[in-house]
């Protein structure tokens, strides 16, 4: 990966509070960063092919719009572990899916438009897979505020 | 709010991000057949009733030098992990915190808080400052580390019907 300059720096910094919604968004941030408007745009589609950003756009809350959001965990065993992943991540309801050190070994978030979806899904991938999921729905949550400061 | 059939195809155009283009609520406005001020007025009907968290970009941490990534949970008395989660979730170095069940005997723990760094020993430093917090009302703790991002797309809406 070629390495991150200052500007793509505060574009990365810049870009994780939220932009209001308007015509012309990407405009008054140009301007902040003393950049073109399309200068901009280029920077952001090369930091999302790099992988940099992941993702560029609203973030939704399942649970605001009647959905609901749950924590899984799988013990997968290594042999097995590529297999598994292609048929956890095959569900649109996965949304991440992390790899961790520990017996359980495979962390995901199910996000569905019901709450009975969640069950709904939990329960094809345990077929699916011969594997217990585990579910570690948050019964509370205590701060969100994360920010990267590259 | 109400939820409506125009508000699922909006979200169902934007789950996987927002067009970089200089106009891009015209962009998507036109996709669906609805004006610009009328999808701007929906996006923001969505961000004020919370349906719309913010409109931002999701960091990949590994590349920009957050390599090492920890899930500290904590076994923590159920009477004090209230009071106690608010204040690890507090901690300036602490992302994410949130009480969860336990599943025993495979999981005995009730408190989950992510932790970020650049290095495994300032992660495990961390994670230290946050024992001394929760003191005696912590019976067991572990650290998961993240070793690969195996899918990371946000939430997508099945299509309709």
């Amino acid at each position: 990966m070629r390495p991150l300059d200052e500007i793509d720096r505060a574009i990365v910094n810049r870009l994780q509070d939220d932009l209001p919604v308007s015509h012309r968004p990407f405009a008054p941030i140009a301007l902040e960063l003393g950049l073109e408007e399309d200068a901009l745009i280029e920077r952001i589609k090369t930091l999302l092919e790099l992988g940099v950003l992941t993702r560029f756009g609203p973030f939704f809350d399942a649970a605001a719009m009647g959905g609901a959001f749950c924590l899984c965990a799988i013990a997968v065993p290594s042999d097995r572990f590529e297999a598994v992943t292609e048929l956890v991540n095959a569900h649109v309801e996965v949304a991440h899916n992390y790899e961790r050190t520990h017996d359980l070994n495979m962390w995901f978030v199910l996000a569905t438009q019901t709450q009975e979806g969640i069950a709904i899904t939990a329960d094809a991938i345990e077929r699916e897979t011969g594997l217990t999921v585990y579910r570690f729905p948050k019964l509370r949550e205590f701060f969100i505020g994360f920010r990267v400061v590259a | 709010m109400t939820f409506d059939a125009s508000d699922q195809a909006i979200v169902r155009a934007l789950q996987s991000g927002l067009p970089l283009v200089p106009a891009p609520y015209a962009h998507i406005a036109s996709e669906l057949g609805l004006s610009e001020a009328e999808l701007v007025e929906r996006l923001d009907r969505m961000k004020a009733s919370g349906i719309i968290r913010r409109i931002a970009a999701a960091p990949n941490h590994y590349k920009l030098g957050m390599t090492s990534n920890g899930m500290t949970v904590w076994d923590v008395d159920d009477g004090q992990v209230t009071r106690l989660g608010g204040i690890i979730g507090a901690l300036p170095f602490v992302t994410h915190s949130y009480e969860r069940p336990r599943a025993l005997p495979v999981w005995p723990y009730n408190l989950f808080a992510m932790v970020h760094g650049s290095s495994d020993g300032e992660v495990e430093d961390k994670r230290t400052q946050i024992a001394g917090i929760l003191g005696s009302a912590c019976r067991a703790s572990d650290i998961l580390y993240s070793t690969r991002i195996l899918k990371k797309t946000g939430l997508r809406l099945k299509k309709a019907g």
